[in-house]
């Protein structure tokens, strides 16, 4: 699979209320979630300005904080294709798995990626290319488990072979 | 040779021993939600097209963050909460006025007991390492397999010790411990890491202080907190543990990736600054910080020794007349003993608000939220850019002392500066 789009850079430490701020979590729609996505974050304009298929790079850390998979649903509904970043808050990470927003972590990436630069994240070959400066990074190797879980079709996908629903 | 958290992981998928980096499908002796992650657990196991939770008995659904109901909205996710746990006949539902705060409600109504392995979509679920049972927080839909299956996968985490010697200083306790240990690891200092909080002040600390300490793990990034339990676990447990417990240690030659010692004598309060709880300094350094609203409560210190603390601060003083204090008692059973002990009487005369149990100020959901510019004293774990409301509003971190000294003097002070 490829992703390609520009990338949008946000900082280290990135916590889930700056991604979906809890004002809005009296709803677990995805388009209304998504329309506030990143509203409280160093771009509160991200939604306005973003276009589908765009690429967020962040620093370590991306999602720490809340447990709630609104954050990543708001993401992939705004249209982000992936989300690249140094690292994930562990519980972020396992909701991306669960819920199928690919995200990715490289920390050459991140420091060779300026916001704006065009980007293609080949999942398969584990590389991503910056088009604009024409450089290509290596993506840290998806666990096997959770690639196991992609295969299934996600969490739920998995959970209903176990159950046998 | 494990640790506490490997051995409860062991013990819950049938294996003798467990080994850090080993992938696991445990069983749960509980699985957990509220008001804002079930309505997507819910979605989800209707989705996937399932009938029947693995047990009736072993499910949680508490409204707490926007309930009582704060607009329609959030009327509308308490009601699927509602209709689905009468479906499914869950005997852990908890309607308002008899909820609490989650992670205050379940320990001290002993439906989360020692040895314990426990999800729930909600990151405070780290809470219950305090009594020495493995807890984290997921996401909902694995709280939705969790619902079918009864199990969750789990990759063994690595453990990091910490170790507190010395003697705790007046008005200090296990949230200034906490927020000492986040302000040097920092907020991802134990990522995807097991915390185990040990050494003689944590042996003498109470039950509270180490809710508090564990509450606090995900604010380090940590899979879990965790503390051995002893005599003060026993003491607690007994005459609460709806179910049989099970005490684990760690073995004495178990492996940590890292040890930390700390001397904690003669520490001073600690006060997290914004925008996140590694910004930590003793309160003396803070300089005059003048603040609008002073909150003492939620999962991470709104039990009854928390809102004993703060009375004890505030009797006989007044609330500052440019400040808002709120004091929310995490449970009803925290209420009722405010009531019988006149605390709640303290806290109205000195002009503070009272209230039902409930998340509200914490996350930025209702009763108490900052408008552009003003600035909080808060209890509560977090202290994000907008987090107990506008994005231009600010957050401190401290204990419930702190935080009522600060209502009285209008800026953040310790309760010996009280005349």
């Amino acid at each position: 699979m490829k992703f390609k789009g520009n990338a949008w850079k946000f900082g280290a430490d990135v916590d889930t209320d700056a991604i979906i701020p809890a004002r809005y979590l009296n709803t677990s729609d995805p388009r209304e979630l998504a329309k506030h996505c990143m509203e409280d974050s160093t771009n509160p304009d991200f939604m306005k300005k973003m276009k589908p298929g765009d690429v967020m790079v962040a620093d370590k850390n991306f999602g720490c904080g809340s447990s709630r998979e609104h954050a990543p649903i708001a993401i992939k509904e705004a249209g982000v294709s992936c989300v690249v970043a140094k690292s994930f808050a562990r519980i972020f990470y396992r909701n991306c798995f669960n819920m199928g927003l690919p995200i990715f972590e490289s920390v050459e990436a991140v420091d060779g990626i300026n916001e704006g630069d065009q980007v293609e994240v080949d999942a398969d070959a584990g590389v991503i290319r910056n088009l604009t400066s024409n450089k290509t990074f290596k993506v840290a190797p998806v666990p096997s488990f959770m690639q196991e879980l992609l295969a299934a079709g996600g969490l739920m996908a998995y959970t209903r072979k176990k159950a046998g629903i | 040779m494990m640790t506490i958290t490997a051995k409860i992981l062991a013990a819950h998928c049938g294996k003798k021993e467990v080994q850090p980096g080993e992938l696991i499908n445990a069983k749960l002796d509980l699985v957990l939600a509220n008001d804002i992650t079930a309505p997507i657990s819910i979605k989800e196991f209707r989705a996937a097209g399932a009938k029947k939770v693995f047990d009736p008995e072993r499910i949680a659904l508490i409204p707490d963050h926007f309930a009582p109901n704060k607009d329609i909205a959030s009327a509308e996710q308490c009601n699927m909460l509602r209709q689905f746990s009468r479906e499914h006949e869950l005997s852990l539902y908890f309607e308002v006025g008899r909820m609490g705060v989650e992670h205050a409600l379940l320990p001290e109504q002993g439906i989360v007991v020692p040895g314990d392995v426990v999800i729930g979509a909600d990151s405070h679920t780290c809470t219950y390492g305090g009594l020495g049972a493995f807890s984290t927080g997921v996401g909902s839909t694995d709280v939705a397999a969790g619902m079918i299956t009864g199990e969750a996968w789990f990759k063994v985490p690595e453990s990091m010790k910490f170790i507190y010697k010395g003697k705790l200083g007046k008005w200090v306790g296990g949230k200034d411990i906490i927020l000492h240990t986040i302000g040097d690891i920092g907020v991802d200092g134990a990522l995807y890491r097991a915390m185990e909080f040990t050494g003689e002040v944590i042996r003498k600390l109470p039950m509270y202080g180490r809710l508090t300490i564990c509450n606090m793990a995900i604010e380090a990034g940590g899979k879990n907190g965790i503390i051995e339990p002893d005599e003060i676990t026993e003491k607690y447990v007994a005459k609460r543990a709806r179910r049989k417990y099970r005490f684990y240690k760690s073995d004495k030659k178990a492996n940590y990736v890292d040890v930390r010692e700390y001397d904690l004598t003669g520490m001073e309060p600690q006060i997290a600054c914004p925008h996140l709880p590694e910004n930590v300094k003793p309160v003396s350094q803070l300089g005059s910080i003048n603040i609008d609203q002073s909150v003492v409560g939620s999962c991470t210190n709104g039990r009854i020794e928390d809102i004993r603390e703060a009375a004890k601060v505030i009797k006989g003083h007044k609330v500052h007349p440019y400040v808002r204090m709120i004091v929310i008692p995490a449970t009803q059973a925290v209420y009722k003993q405010s009531i019988k002990e006149g605390l709640v009487d303290v806290f109205i005369d000195a002009g503070a608000a009272f209230s039902t149990p409930t998340c509200g100020p914490c996350l930025g959901g209702h009763m108490g939220i900052l408008a552009a510019g003003e600035r909080a004293i808060s209890t509560t774990n977090r202290n994000f850019v907008g987090r107990m409301g506008h994005p231009k509003s600010e957050v401190y971190l401290s204990s419930p002392a702190i935080a009522a000294a600060s209502a009285v003097l209008g800026r953040i002070g310790r309760p010996e500066e009280l005349k």
